[in-house]
């Protein structure tokens, strides 16, 4: 007797069955992030939305979640900015062209850019928190008129740490202000962490909404000078990372009191969960 | 031209003084300018000035042996740079390297000290502010000590 099976739908086939997509470009960011763009190898997973991230898959290897760090309004290829620091994500940036590897997704919600529309957009990334806001850095370059003043405030461990120092001195119109946590005598640039290039940051915190990624640490320290700065809770939005298995709110590995990052977030605003993220419990 | 006190008072240190002590914190600054490439004060020296930047960006840095000058961290406009001046025994414990040509205001540690010794009022306001200037700095330096964005954060 035959067993009807459920119809395969597109959204049921791409939530927990990776899709064979090729690696067609690689490019190295800095010692230990790399950036693959890759494009399907038959069927392609829905539009990825700037904040969004999928699963990769290393055949084999396992899945991680990462954010897409493309420009989202060019079409073709899915754009994924990778650090290599645990087994999965090494055997991904190992990754040549021409080798496949599987995409679930796209995953989570998305920034809120229409919040910062006629207003001031301050971006905020610490380490590999770059990679996530790229989309709507590149969202505000095209529609530049859109926004006010846009600032971007990026600080990384080291200056050989820091990801796409070459584009963010082209990034025109936008306020692109750099600190390492430590460095030499060869950086001629700013020292300190990131939350000290909030105070001299030209923009109107009345009349400002600003997306935040980072380190959860540097996230709370980060929203604490925004909110001193004047920026209203409401205005602050940050993008959660935690242990993110199924991608659709199944299985829990991501909870953080009462929501699930993969199917609520990834992007929150401020107010929502600042309660739980200095629960040590949580 | 503006008046030195017209200058300080936009630095979140001297922010809201009234205008009596603002002249007098000013009575004992001059203008400076200097080239990148060039100390502020070296570490161990008498430290008997401070600095509030107006323009440009100043490295405090130590010197580690087989690492040469390391950066603690820098300080930009508006900032105040040493207090090394407030405490004995009036050394530097920090170097001041300029990284981009400076704009600043010098005071003269000393003459400050002794217009706090003699109005407390003064003396206890200032004390205050330096120390919310310094509890920024240790916080900042805490984070850094995390190194947030290193392996065993990640």
């Amino acid at each position: 007797m035959a067993i009807a099976l459920p119809e395969e739908t597109a959204v049921g086939r791409g939530a927990m069955t990776p899709l064979p997509y090729r690696v067609v470009r690689k490019r190295r960011e800095n010692h230990d992030n790399w950036t693959l763009e890759l494009e399907p190898v038959a069927d392609a997973i829905e539009p990825i939305g700037p904040g969004q991230f999928t699963m990769l898959y290393s055949f084999g290897v396992g899945e991680v979640p990462i954010s897409t760090s493309g420009d989202l309004e060019r079409s073709g290829e899915l754009v994924h900015t990778i650090r290599a620091v645990g087994a999965v994500t090494k055997a991904l940036c190992a990754a040549k062209a021409g080798d496949v590897v599987g995409v679930r997704g796209p995953f989570g919600n998305t920034w809120p850019v229409a919040e910062a529309q006629g207003r001031d957009l301050v971006l905020v990334a610490g380490g590999v928190g770059l990679p996530p806001l790229r989309p709507v850095v590149y969202h505000a370059l095209q529609h530049r008129g859109d926004f006010r003043r846009v600032v971007v405030l990026y600080g990384g461990r080291t200056p050989d740490d820091l990801l796409f120092m070459r584009e963010l001195k082209q990034w025109r119109d936008i306020d692109v202000d750099v600190t390492v946590d430590a460095a030499g005598a060869g950086w001629a640039g700013k020292v300190g962490v990131v939350t000290k290039l909030i105070p001299a940051a030209t923009f109107d915190p009345f009349d400002a909404v600003a997306f935040v990624v980072g380190p959860e640490i540097m996230m709370r320290f980060t929203a604490r000078a925004l909110l001193d700065r004047g920026l209203p809770p409401e205005g602050i939005w940050i993008s959660m990372e935690r242990t993110m298995r199924c991608g659709v709110g199944l299985c829990g590995h991501c909870q953080l009191g009462p929501t699930l990052i993969c199917r609520d977030g990834p992007v929150y605003r401020w107010d929502e969960l600042a309660p739980f993220m200095e629960v040590p419990e949580l | 031209m503006r008046t030195l006190d017209a200058l300080i008072v936009e630095s979140p240190v001297f922010e809201g003084l009234d205008q009596e002590e603002l002249e007098l914190v000013a009575g004992c600054g001059k203008n400076i300018a200097v080239d990148a490439g060039e100390r502020l004060f070296r570490e161990g020296d008498d430290a008997n000035t401070f600095f509030l930047v107006r323009s440009g960006l100043v490295a405090l840095e130590t010197y580690v042996p087989n690492r040469g000058a390391v950066t603690v961290v820098t300080c930009g406009p508006g900032e105040i740079v040493g207090w090394s001046w407030l405490v004995p025994p009036h050394r530097w414990r920090l170097s001041a390297r300029v990284v981009e040509n400076v704009r600043a205001v010098e005071f003269d540690g000393a003459c400050l000290r002794k217009k706090c010794e003699q109005i407390p009022e003064l003396g206890y306001d200032l004390l205050s502010r330096f120390a919310g200037d310094l509890a920024d700095h240790l916080q900042s330096a805490y984070v850094q000590l995390l190194d947030v964005y290193g392996d065993r954060a990640s």
